[in-house]
């Protein structure tokens, strides 16, 4: 199987590794990398598990080709604390109580911050909107939403 | 807000439950929001090898022949593990607790009774060249006739599901073909109801669909040790039932869990870890197996499905007399834990009200299904749902509003419940009083003005004068003397454990002459199935139920060491009775 090699940034570094021919961003990024952010949960696009972003913009990492992300910007939860301070959704989510089982929540705090990043303030609606492809089974979705919402409150008076 | 009146629970609670309504910091929230709680899958190996199982096409089938050879000529493939490659290839989670036997295989070598059922397990360089070579697995089938509904199943001349239980039920106690609860006369009351409801009422299936799926990675470890990362939510069900399979002792085994991406019940009786452990076995590296999302929602053990008939006698002011459930669990083609599902809903039985005359049969069939297991209340939420169905339906039946009938017949502090024990910190009279105040219901005045803590007690509390029992469903042919122990004999299915021979580090076969099976895997054939007394942990070679005839036994010392778990029956408290 041919080898392709990716150049991309990731997390602010320059990264470079191989990827096998037809190898997802998903696996590239856990395996090739060894950024075990984003999770596997099912491989088809359906749960969100591994969203990352690329260029800005949320993408599901299992849908992607690892190729695609050559001379890009990707960002995962594993970059989300900058010089071990944690980013205000992080803070967020931990005193909202919005995480459970904590399998979704890299995908879920890389949607929201993708949400945040372009729309500072948004409104409940909106927040739902963003988090519509991704799952929690443990259905912790009320306090996830208000953690979106409060860590967007607590950068806007900050 | 959630309200907590504590004067009803102030037995249970000394503290001043100033927590409750409060958010709190979970100890493992730091590692979930920077993306470092060490998921099974999170722990990276070099040269991990990859596995996936071939599976049954058809709901009932015999297996004529498994044809690996082409499999493992794939590229990529490594080894291709079947049912004979198992030490001890017949495994149920429960038999680690002295209840039921071990009926299912892990890999199936004769026939498969569920649509997904593995019958081999490939183990290749890459997921994708495993899936390629799983294709190539050739299984010669002979289609067997198949049933799907429970009460069918129980028919005279249905398909026999699982060879080890022939009449297609669960044995309970040795004794009985369903777990029976019997108080008071329900058929005496029938006869003088003023009104008698029935009402019929099933569930389906439902998966526990976690976001991680299933799965453990084993790797060979110093001092013929292997250690053994797994997403299982009962590490030490999966730690016995590893060692049992595997026949080795648990101490060679170093389980790493209690990171779980979500379980809901779906983790409890896993084989990935024994599977995964196999794998680093015969190849010396080291191995994952895990579902994908497909096998996760296909044959993965959901909520198993339900029926229930129940029959009420009820007096013309509404209060319910006599209660008789028929109650039918869909296990699949295997126990798993539907066993115990039953044992725990027939516990809730009626439900929690007082009711004087309650008799239930509830049966726990096999069925060419997926094998159904635990759940989020399992046992419990599937009745619940029926009975409180049919509360509605009582009160239409006799014109009252259905809260109000609920207050009338619930439990009161001091009321003898139908399994023989005094309720005590009851609550249910004040929470429909609640919700009718939250829905605007207007309650009738004797509802509204009700406690748990009076009314209940005095004749409420005694066992019935009279209990009318019977001896239907009685099996013989069990011993009395355990759980459903079968005289003293292996399962005719049952096979004796093989040894597995370890593949060399250097990744030489090791020859049959030159190379020595794990040094406790061959020791025993004593099936780890139900033995007739309680045991002290360690074992003196003399101990009649421990050791198997000298005939069976192996030459090696230390033979009539336990091979195999831990057993935790005198914990359990499945014994009494």
């Amino acid at each position: 199987m041919a080898k392709k090699p990716v150049t991309f940034t990731l997390n602010g570094a320059e990264r470079a590794a191989f990827a096998d021919d037809g190898e997802n961003l998903l696996q590239f990024l856990r395996r090739g990398v060894g950024d075990l952010g984003p999770k596997y949960g099912c491989g088809q696009g359906s749960c969100g598990a591994c969203t990352v972003l690329v260029d800005g913009a949320p993408h599901l990492s299992c849908l992607m080709l690892a190729e695609a992300v050559a001379g890009r910007r990707v960002e995962t939860v594993s970059g989300l604390a900058r010089d071990g301070a944690l980013h205000p959704l992080q803070e967020a989510f931990m005193d909202g109580f919005a995480a459970q089982c904590g399998y979704c929540t890299p995908g879920m705090l890389m949607a929201a911050k993708a949400l945040l990043d372009r729309n500072p303030r948004p409104s409940r609606d909106e927040v739902v909107e963003a988090i519509g492809g991704n799952l929690c089974r443990c259905t912790g979705y009320a306090p996830i939403i208000e953690a979106i919402l409060a860590a967007a409150e607590r950068r806007a008076t900050a | 807000m959630m309200e907590f009146r504590k004067e009803f629970f102030a037995d249970d609670r000394d503290d001043d439950l100033v927590t409750i309504g409060q958010p709190v910091r979970r100890q493992d929230i730091l590692g979930h929001v920077t993306g470092r709680s060490p998921f099974y899958d999170d722990h990276l190996f070099e040269g991990l090898l990859h596995i996936r199982c071939a599976r049954a096409p058809h709901h009932h089938a015999r297996i004529r022949r498994i044809d690996t050879s082409e499999a493992e000529r794939m590229p990529g493939v490594v080894r291709v593990l079947t049912g004979r490659d198992v030490p001890r290839n017949l495994n149920t989670l429960l038999s680690l607790l002295d209840f039921g036997l071990d009926d299912e295989p892990i890999l199936a070598e004769t026939k498969t009774a569920y649509r997904g059922e593995p019958v081999a397990a490939v183990i290749a360089e890459t997921e994708a060249q495993a899936r390629d070579a799983v294709l190539k697995v050739r299984v010669d089938w002979e289609e067997l006739p198949h049933v799907l509904d429970p009460e069918e199943s129980l028919k005279p001349g249905a398909p026999v599901v699982c060879d080890v239980y022939p009449l297609n039920r669960f044995v309970y106690h040795g004794k009985y073909d369903h777990q029976k609860l019997r108080y008071g006369d329900v058929e005496a009351a029938f006869a003088a109801a003023d009104h008698i409801v029935e009402g019929r009422y099933q569930m389906s299936p439902i998966e526990q669909a976690p976001i991680e799926t299933c799965g453990a990675i084993a790797a060979p470890e110093v001092n013929d040790r292997y250690v053994c990362y797994t997403g299982t939510q009962g590490l030490f069900f999966s730690l016995g039932t590893a060692a049992k399979v595997l026949q080795m002792p648990s101490s060679r085994l170093h389980f790493v869990g209690g990171t779980v991406g979500g379980g809901f019940g779906g983790k409890v009786d896993s084989v990935h870890e024994p599977i995964a452990i196999l794998g680093a076995m015969l190849t010396a590296r080291p191995c994952k197996f895990a579902w994908d999302r497909e096998e996760e929602m296909q044959v993965g053990a959901p909520r198993g499905a339900e029926r229930w008939y129940i029959k009420d006698a009820v007096a013309r002011d509404g209060r319910i007399l006599a209660r008789k459930f028929t109650g039918y669990f869909d296990a699949g083609a295997y126990t798993r834990l539907s066993s115990y599902a039953v044992i725990k809903s027939v516990g809730h039985l009626p439900g929690p009200y007082t009711i004087p005359n309650v008799s239930a049969d509830v049966y726990c069939v096999y069925t060419n299904r997926t094998p159904s297991t635990a759940m989020r209340g399992f046992g419990i939420t599937g009745v619940d749902f029926a009975i409180e169905c049919h509360m509605d339906k009582v009160a239409e039946t006799v014109g009252m509003n259905p809260i109000d009938l609920r207050i009338l017949n619930a439990y009161r502090d001091g009321d003898m419940k139908a399994h023989r024990r005094v309720a005590k910190n009851c609550a249910l009279v004040e929470c429909c009083q609640v919700v009718a105040d939250k829905a605007g219901v207007t309650l009738a005045a004797e509802a509204r003005d009700a406690t748990s803590l009076t009314g209940g007690g005095g004749a409420r509390g005694e066992l019935p004068a009279f209990t009318r029992t019977d001896d239907h469903g009685r099996v013989e042919g069990f011993d009395t003397g355990s759980y459903a122990r079968k005289g003293g004999t292996a399962p005719a299915s049952a096979s004796p454990p093989r040894s597995p021979v370890p593949a060399r580090a250097e990744g030489q076969r090791a020859s049959a002459g030159g190379s020595m099976p794990p040094a406790d895997a061959a020791r025993s054939r004593a099936p780890a199935q139900p033995q007739p007394a309680p045991q002290a942990p360690v074992q003196p070679p003399a101990s009649a139920a421990q050791v198997p005839p000298a005939s069976e036994r192996t030459a090696q010392p230390g033979a009539a060491r336990r091979a195999g778990a831990l057993r935790f029956s005198s914990l359990s408290g499945f014994r009494r009775r």
